[in-house]
């Protein structure tokens, strides 16, 4: 007897990018579709934004005084004493354009994504996904359309808060270690441009967007009970996750480093 | 009514449809029972459209559902109303919003108007008082009851119930074959009911089909049905472990 081989990994994650694909060309149909649903996306404007305010801010901040801990340590190490007032320019380049878009990308994630996945899986089992349609509702609009839109405009503005707190932990950290303030902030608007700040927060863009189809594309497959939407749940967060690294980096590639 | 002719339908590769034949008249209740999972949810999604049919067609008052434009499924949506098995309420809403939920996408009646027929609805279902709560905090009966509410808020010709017995007390799902009754005799609805359950079937149908390895074996009013030659009928009708019926 021959047992059927199962396929690898790496094909079920595309073909669910697949499938998160094929959701998104359909949310894109149904943007400008009637009736807008202005409660649910301002539910979800205060679920995803006002709601992560507190795990961006401790993520940010954490983020920051570690980063500008490291290069406190680097510049002190290998360019020598006296040269980290030159950090803060490297410390708030490296955050606002990579590392808090992602931080803040993966924290979503992690607590909007699952959110959701499991709140519209559970909604498929318990078959209000299908009283939707009964009740001339369609799922798209009803359910995705609201959250993608929520979840491309708060990101980035969750990504600027982080940008100004991860920012500010970096200077304390340095600040704590006796690095002369106002050099350091001089060097920090002098080489730091707008268009890098821009740049995480087109980032977030797409990171928003991300983290919404795939959510709700994890929640709309669930099948069978609790253990469904449990793992719907973990998916939304892992692919998601895991997109967002793989997106960052084509972005990173793709914008250019400046404006001039 | 509705016509149904050749329907299949597969999962994978379990078939649970095979040319399945069905007419249901208008202003008739038609009871479809048959075995767990034999296919009677399945059937009854075909007929609003949740389920598209691997083969065959389905006609609403003469129109084919499965060649409608999306922008014309509406139409044919609206003329159904849905009681689901567990109710399917929506959680984040109050009872209101789950009963108003149709209303507002089928109609273009003011909040007032809207909040009247809500009312109006709920009373007609043994409801009072119980707008602002929210589905969490009702008991299995009241579900079924609001459920059947948003059904009818909208006035539908069709009402579909699937399995509206299952899951609560006999009294109580004596009360909601009593309002399936009276759903047909003052609002003159069709009805399409899903059940296992005989003595729901024998009360509320006008006729009665059985389902069975994914067709319609026999068809007929109640009496009929009782003194159906068929073994299959016989076995499931008088609730028998012993008979043709072994996939159990």
């Amino acid at each position: 007897m021959t047992s059927k081989k199962k396929p690898p990994k790496i094909y079920s994650f595309f073909r669910q990018l697949g499938e998160a694909g094929l959701l998104l060309g359909k949310t894109l149909k149904s943007l400008f579709k009637k009736p807008w649903e202005k409660e649910i996306f301002f539910q979800q404007l205060e679920e995803i934004g006002v709601r992560s305010l507190p795990v961006v801010s401790i993520t940010a901040a954490f983020g920051g005084l570690v980063f500008g801990l490291q290069m406190y340590v680097a510049f002190h190490r290998y360019i020598g004493p006296g040269t980290e007032v030159y950090g803060g320019a490297v410390i708030s380049l490296g955050l606002t354009k990579e590392l808090i878009p992602i931080l803040v990308g993966i924290m979503v994630a992690g607590r909007v994504g699952s959110a959701m996945a499991a709140e519209i899986g559970t909604m498929k089992i318990t078959e209000q996904v299908d009283a939707l349609y009964t009740l001339g509702a369609d799922s798209i609009s009803y359910l995705v359309v609201p959250r993608m839109l929520a979840c491309i405009i708060m990101l980035p503005c969750l990504t600027f808060y982080g940008d100004i707190i991860g920012t500010t932990g970096g200077f304390l950290y340095n600040l704590i270690m006796g690095v002369n303030k106002y050099i350091y902030i001089r060097n920090t608007l002098l080489y730091l441009e707008v268009w890098d700040v821009v740049t995480g927060l087109i980032k977030a863009v797409f990171f928003g967007g991300i983290i919404a189809i795939i959510g709700c594309c994890k929640g709309l497959e669930a099948e069978g009970g609790a253990e469904g939407v449990g793992k719907a749940a973990n998916r939304a967060v892992v692919i998601a996750s895991i997109s967002i690294l793989i997106v960052n980096f084509f972005l990173s590639k793709a914008l250019p480093g400046n404006l001039g | 009514m509705i016509r149904i002719v050749g329907l299949h339908k597969s999962f994978g590769t379990n078939r649970v449809l095979k040319g399945l034949n069905l007419h249901v008249k208008k202003g008739e209740t038609m009871v479809i029972i048959g075995q767990s999972g034999c296919g009677k949810s399945v059937l009854i999604k075909h007929m609003i459209g949740l389920l598209k049919p691997d083969k065959g067609e389905i006609f609403v008052d003469g129109v084919n559902i499965n060649e409608i434009k999306e922008e014309d499924s509406l139409k044919i949506r609206c003329k159904f109303g849905m009681l689901f098995q567990n109710s399917a309420l929506f959680d984040s809403l109050t009872v209101s919003q789950n009963v108003s939920f149709g209303l507002e996408r089928y109609t273009n009646f003011s909040s007032e108007k809207i909040q009247c027929i809500v009312t109006e609805s709920l009373n007609r279902v043994g409801l009072k008082g119980v707008e602002s709560l929210m589905p969490s905090e009702l008991s299995g009966g009241m579900r079924k009851r609001v459920g059947l509410a948003r059904a009818i808020a909208y006035n539908p010709e069709v009402i579909l119930y699937d399995e509206p017995s299952t899951g609560i007390d006999p009294i109580r799902a004596d009360a909601i074959n009593e309002l399936i009754n009276i759903m047909k005799e003052e609002m003159k609805i069709t009805s399409v009911v899903i059940t296992h359950d005989m003595v729901s079937a024998y009360k509320v149908a006008d006729r009665i089909a059985m389902l069975y390895d994914g067709k319609i074996i026999e068809t007929g009013n109640a009496s009929f049905i009782k003194q159906s030659k068929n073994l299959v009928v016989q076995q499931f009708i008088h609730g028998c472990a012993e008979g043709p019926i072994e996939d159990w």
